[in-house]
């Protein structure tokens, strides 16, 4: 297992209702899941928990074995850096920083020596142009940001990659160009994704689809 | 990495951050350039004399003893009587004398009789003799030797004449025009009063004067001086003398002997006290000038911290980025005070660079117009303690938008 949840309850300080109550659900080795949900329904909640970045109130999220909620947050933010990889809807890179230094940086923070090679290797395969590896990335359209957002997530090999609405910053044939290099680079690396989303044109691609309000318990329901 | 990333960070920032960086310059250079100039002007003060025991005159306050005797400024209220001087300069705790005869002067410098002694015991800075830059000390009467600024500012050479006025304005009516003085030297720059005398003889002094009373020319008294009139030229009166004694020991019992000359009221002043005494009067303005540039300083790191404050929100997808990949709300806050950190370093050797090359620049112009004398080389040695000061100062005031960017870390969620 890559993921697996037990029990989890999660609120925000100053709501009185979790937003988030999953008795149990688990994500397997190289599995994308495509999770679909309407907005405000805890989502992105879901991938912070699972991040590391905020904790459950009670219950469990293991990660490939590894009990999140008994690391220190030093540790967690390390835990993230070697382990899961981030692609956002957009802004996913420092601006005034270049594809390669980008990525590097990510690199330096999942504490591996120097990536410039494989750096240049992926975003090769995700057809960013060699002009472009030295430039500002704010120079970059939106659709190769994200592509070069997708080589930053994978450059440490994490065994787990959250994408939180990573297409709906781009156009239709921009899109599905960008799934299929993300379904292709995370099966080639062997990653587990996560994939959120409201648009469910894309749930086609997955082999696995489930809507949050299937495994959340909260928000009153039945 | 992390070097790299607060460089792109700043260079993106660079607009804001230049200014910034210029703001810190010019403070730091004010601040050290006040320490340079409070640190070299106590030096140059307490170096105007060495080696001096005593100072003696007719009584009056120790400072305007000092004041005339030593740095040309203000007048005597009295002389003293030659054989009071005598009698003093006979002491056995008396090793040597320097009579000083004050009250003429030659185009706004100050001209002062004294004798070849002066030239032999006088010595300023760290016990270092006068010297000539040219010429030889005076020997006859109408002999006169040159401070270096005198010679310098109003052109003379050697074996030029010059007239002395009485008196001491620069525009003075009375001319001892029937009596030109010589030159017979000149002497090499001090940075003390003495650049800025001329030094007669007691014998030129008192010839110049024979006709005169009161400070006016008698009418129809020509000059009449020959070898026959050499008697008349003892003085009858100076205007005070320096001592130097056969042991130290002897200082206070001398001085007290002086202070209670039964003869004439005298005052004796040891020069090191008064010089002290004198400095302590110029530290309200000392410190209003330290207090200045401190705040000047705080401007300009409160001006830094308000930049880091104002780039905070542009930095906020910045923050969502690298604690999505795995950077800790340290490492945001060391971010903040690395930029900190470059400004003011940056800012700080910049200032050092002006200051130096400012200092190497003025140095001629200081030592001619004022007689301060900066060594550039000291800045190395002054500068650290303030450097470190200052980059401390700035380490604590970047913390303002150091923690503010912490927490913002801290509550980042992953979605922007």
């Amino acid at each position: 297992m890559i993921a697996s949840i037990n029990n989890l309850r999660f609120h925000y300080a100053g709501t009185d209702e979790p937003l988030l109550d999953i008795p149990r659900w688990s994500l397997a080795g190289g599995e994308q899941i495509f999770l679909h949900g309407h907005s405000g329904t805890g989502k992105s909640t879901l991938l912070n928990l699972l991040a590391g970045m905020l904790l459950p109130d009670t219950g469990t999220i293991d990660i490939l074995g590894k009990r999140i909620s008994t690391l220190s947050a030093r540790q967690r933010d390390k835990w993230r850096a070697r382990h899961i990889g981030v692609v956002f809807q957009q802004f996913n890179l420092i601006p005034y920083l270049s594809p390669i230094d980008n990525i590097r940086l990510a690199s330096h923070f999942g504490g591996k020596a120097d990536a410039t090679a494989r750096a240049q290797q992926l975003l090769g395969s995700l057809g960013i142009q060699t002009v472009l590896f030295q430039r500002p990335a704010a120079q970059l359209s939106i659709g190769q940001q994200q592509r070069v957002a997708i080589a930053r997530a994978l450059i440490n090999r994490p065994e787990l990659l959250l994408a939180d609405e990573p297409t709906s910053a781009l156009d239709r044939t921009n899109r599905d160009a960008f799934l299929s290099l993300l379904l292709e680079q995370v099966a080639h690396n062997h990653t587990a994704l996560i994939f959120v989303s409201h648009d469910l044109n894309l749930a086609k691609r997955f082999s696995r689809v489930e809507a949050l309000a299937d495994l959340n318990h909260a928000g009153g329901r039945h | 990495m992390f070097f790299r990333l607060t460089l792109a960070s700043l260079w993106n920032r660079r607009g804001s951050a230049v200014l910034t960086l210029l703001a810190v310059t010019v403070s730091v250079f004010v601040l050290l350039g006040v320490e340079q100039i409070r640190h070299q002007a106590r030096a140059s003060f307490g170096n105007t004399v060495s080696g001096i025991d005593l100072i003696v005159g007719a009584r009056t306050g120790d400072i305007n003893l000092l004041l005339y005797s030593v740095f040309r400024l203000g007048n005597a209220t009295n002389n003293i009587n030659w054989q009071s001087y005598r009698e003093i300069a006979d002491d056995p705790g008396v090793a040597w004398t320097i009579p000083i005869s004050l009250g003429d002067s030659h185009r706004g410098y100050r001209v002062m009789g004294t004798t070849g002694d002066y030239f032999t015991h006088f010595h300023y800075g760290q016990d270092r003799p006068l010297q000539l830059a040219k010429g030889a000390p005076f020997s006859d009467r109408f002999d006169v030797v040159l401070g270096s600024e005198v010679a310098h500012s109003l052109g003379y050479q050697l074996k030029d004449k010059l007239v002395l006025a009485h008196g001491l304005g620069s525009t003075s009516f009375s001319q001892h025009a029937d009596t030109p003085f010589q030159v017979t030297g000149i002497l090499a720059p001090t940075g003390t009063p003495v650049d800025q005398t001329l030094h007669v003889s007691l014998q030129g002094i008192e010839a110049m004067h024979i006709g005169w009373r009161d400070g006016v020319k008698l009418p129809g008294a020509s000059h009449r001086l020959n070898e026959n009139t050499r008697q008349e030229l003892t003085p009858e009166s100076i205007t005070a003398f320096m001592v130097g004694l056969t042991s130290k020991l002897n200082t206070f019992r001398l001085q007290r002997q002086i202070n209670t000359y039964r003869a004439e009221p005298l005052l004796a002043i040891l020069p090191g006290v008064t010089l002290a005494e004198l400095w302590q009067m110029t530290a309200i303005m000392e410190n209003a000038l330290r207090l200045t540039s401190a705040l000047v300083l705080l401007a300009s790191l409160l001006g830094l911290a308000a930049m880091l404050l104002a780039s905070l929100r542009e930095r906020q997808r910045e923050v969502a980025v690298l604690r999505a990949i795995g950077a800790s709300p340290w490492f945001l806050l060391a971010l903040i005070e690395a930029e900190a950190l470059i400004i003011t370093v940056g800012g700080s050797l910049l200032a050092l660079a002006l200051l130096s090359l400012c200092t190497t620049l003025s140095a001629d112009g200081l030592a001619a117009q004022i007689s301060l004398f900066i060594e550039s080389a000291a800045i190395t040695r002054t500068a650290p303690p303030y450097l470190l000061a200052i980059v401390a100062g700035a380490m604590a005031i970047a913390l303002v938008p150091g923690i503010r960017i912490y927490r913002s870390a801290l509550a980042q969620q992953l979605t922007y």
